[in-house]
């Protein structure tokens, strides 16, 4: 009896530890297995805070959720002219329909795509929609454009990991895949009247 | 030298059927390389088979083919161990002769 | 003839036609691939590949009919549904091309790192694609059956498993981002759920395939290799562990599946 009592908790860092060394294994193979080429460096290879607390199936528990949101949520930085929609839908409209960009065949990092659509239905004009993220069609007509409708979704659209810590989409600002000023084009493909998005 | 198609006939009631799988980048002569020049058409123009040496059929090709084209047809007659040939020339003069037995 | 040469134009007129029709109605590919099956010009890849079988080349001038793909040397039935696997003599766990490129060096003469360090299409590591479609469709119809009793193979089953949830790069995208969940599009791509094993099983028993939009035939390495490029990580090495680890996943989750190989997408 006594014995098995002392083995049950040896077991249990044996598994621990275990895990612990799959994951270092995993992560060395990670480095290993990868080459740079032009702009896709080895360093993507290695995971910050978020990539590696949303690297399971599951989600962290909601504290560390909370916590990392709040880490994510400092890193955006907010129009500092309170000009949040001013951009122009059709530069918008061209920016997510774009899946171009920072993959190692693009020669420079500038110009890319927001690639919204390989995840979001915007104009229902557009059926080659993807469905992986929720449909944004008739977005401001539907959600208002009040201040807080608005400063949620500049904030989404630069660091999307502010809201949902483990959110499949980009961080856009944060990630330096789109400028702050394509982000006011898509602000606007979201938010004008005339944009096919609120038709 | 181009690659061999790919050919099968089968005879059945008295029906054979073809159906030939040929290797050619049957480029258009309308697209551009990643410098923009333009890419010179290629393409396969005129393909004819042949059951034993009586023709039975013959097709003009043109740019609208895709790559590595496909052809499935049918023709009255043909029995099993007969020749079937298949030839194809394209705008580059290159050519291709394979042949078959039907089965 | 001339009516002869019509019909042939118009038979391929309507085949455009009714796919066109089935794109703008639902976004379904199903019935266009089947369309496109009879007749898969991944055939003329598995006709070069058996010729570069049996032809002896290299520095050691040799065929690769005495090449043991793990069923004994020379066996091509059946040998890819049980890829990859474990094999002694190299003491490492190889899918397919991994397996060749093994062959093509120790029988041929021909070093691995050309087929490393070349590119796909090109050269040797276009001859490996060759090869691969003649050894898969030895297996087609076949029920996937890869062996994951090895210590080395539970160990790459548990490294790919983790590997598909990694996340990194420079859009945080893990395999998992488009296919951990079911009925997902990318624009109007469907994505196999491969957490499932039906979808595992679909995905694996799919590829190598040929890609009718670009007329290339692509082997697995291949397609994990461009799955890495959108994905924005750096660029995976041919044969690399991580390409190992992810394959003994996809195929181990998808045993029992059905092999349709040489695959043809759109």
């Amino acid at each position: 009896m006594k014995k098995i009592l002392m083995l049950a908790p040896l077991a249990l860092c044996a598994g621990a530890a275990l895990a612990a060394d799959l994951d270092a294994k995993v992560a060395e193979m990670m480095k290993t297995s990868f080459k740079a080429n032009g702009i896709a460096s080895l360093d993507r290879q290695v995971q910050d805070e978020i990539q590696k607390a949303c690297s399971s199936p599951n989600d962290p528990d909601a504290a560390t959720m909370k916590r990392l949101e709040e880490a994510q949520l400092a890193t955006i930085q907010w129009p500092a002219d309170g000009n949040y929609t001013g951009g122009d839908w059709k530069e918008g409209a061209k920016i997510a329909i774009s899946g171009r960009g920072l993959t190692w065949t693009d020669a420079s990092p500038d110009n890319n795509g927001g690639g919204c659509y390989n995840c979001h239905a915007m104009d229902p004009a557009e059926v080659s929609a993807g469905t992986i993220g929720p449909s944004l069609v008739g977005y401001a007509k539907l959600r208002g454009s009040s201040e807080e409708v608005v400063k949620y979704t500049w904030g989404k659209l630069w660091n999307a990991k502010a809201y949902n810590a483990c959110s499949n989409m980009p961080r856009n600002g944060y990630g330096k895949i789109l400028t702050e000023a394509q982000i006011r084009h898509v602000m606007a493909y979201l938010f004008d009247p005339a944009s096919p998005v609120n038709k | 030298m181009a690659s061999p198609m790919r050919i099968r006939a089968a005879s059945k009631d008295g029906v054979t059927e073809v159906r030939v799988l040929m290797s050619h980048p049957m480029e258009t002569g309308q697209r551009k390389d990643s410098s923009g020049n333009p890419i010179p058409a290629h393409h396969i123009t005129e393909l004819s088979a042949k059951h034993n040496d009586k023709v039975v059929l013959s097709a003009q090709f043109g740019p609208s083919v895709s790559t590595n084209p496909y052809l499935a047809f049918k023709f009255k007659g043909g029995a099993s161990g007969d020749k079937l040939v298949v030839s194809w020339v394209d705008n580059k003069g290159e050519s291709r002769t394979d042949e078959v037995q039907v089965s | 003839m001339r009516q002869k040469t019509i019909a042939a134009v118009l038979g391929a007129a309507s085949v455009l036609a009714t796919a066109t029709a089935v794109t703008a109605q639902d976004l379904n590919f199903d019935e266009y691939r089947q369309m496109l099956a009879d007749g898969n010009p991944a055939e003329l890849f598995e006709m070069e590949g058996e010729e570069l079988w049996r032809t002896a080349r290299g520095p050691k001038n040799a065929t690769l009919e005495q090449c043991d793909l793990g069923l004994g040397p020379g066996v091509v039935e059946g040998a890819a549904a049980q890829m990859p696997r474990y094999f002694a003599d190299t003491g490492k766990v190889q899918d397919l091309e991994s397996r060749l490129m093994t062959c093509m060096e120790t029988l041929q003469g021909i070093p691995s790192a050309e087929v490393i360090n070349g590119k796909f299409r090109q050269g040797e590591r276009g001859k490996i694609a060759s090869l691969v479609a003649y050894v898969v469709t030895h297996s087609n119809g076949k029920p996937i059956a890869v062996d994951l009793s090895h210590p080395k193979m539970k160990e790459m089953y548990a490294m790919g498993e983790k590997a598909f949830f990694y996340r990194a790069g420079a859009m945080d995208f893990s395999c998992a981002s488009c296919h951990g969940e079911d009925g997902k599009r990318i624009r109007a791509t469907s994505l196999p759920n491969i957490t499932t094993a039906k979808c595992a099983a679909e995905g694996w028993g799919s590829w190598p395939a040929y890609r009718v939009s670009n007329s290339q035939f692509w082997t697995m390495q291949h397609r994990l290799w461009d799955c890495f490029r959108q994905q924005r990580t750096a660029e995976p090495i041919f044969a690399s562990d991580v390409t190992i680890a992810l394959s003994v996943f996809m195929a181990g989750k998808g045993n029992g599946g059905q092999a349709v190989w040489p695959g043809v997408k759109r």
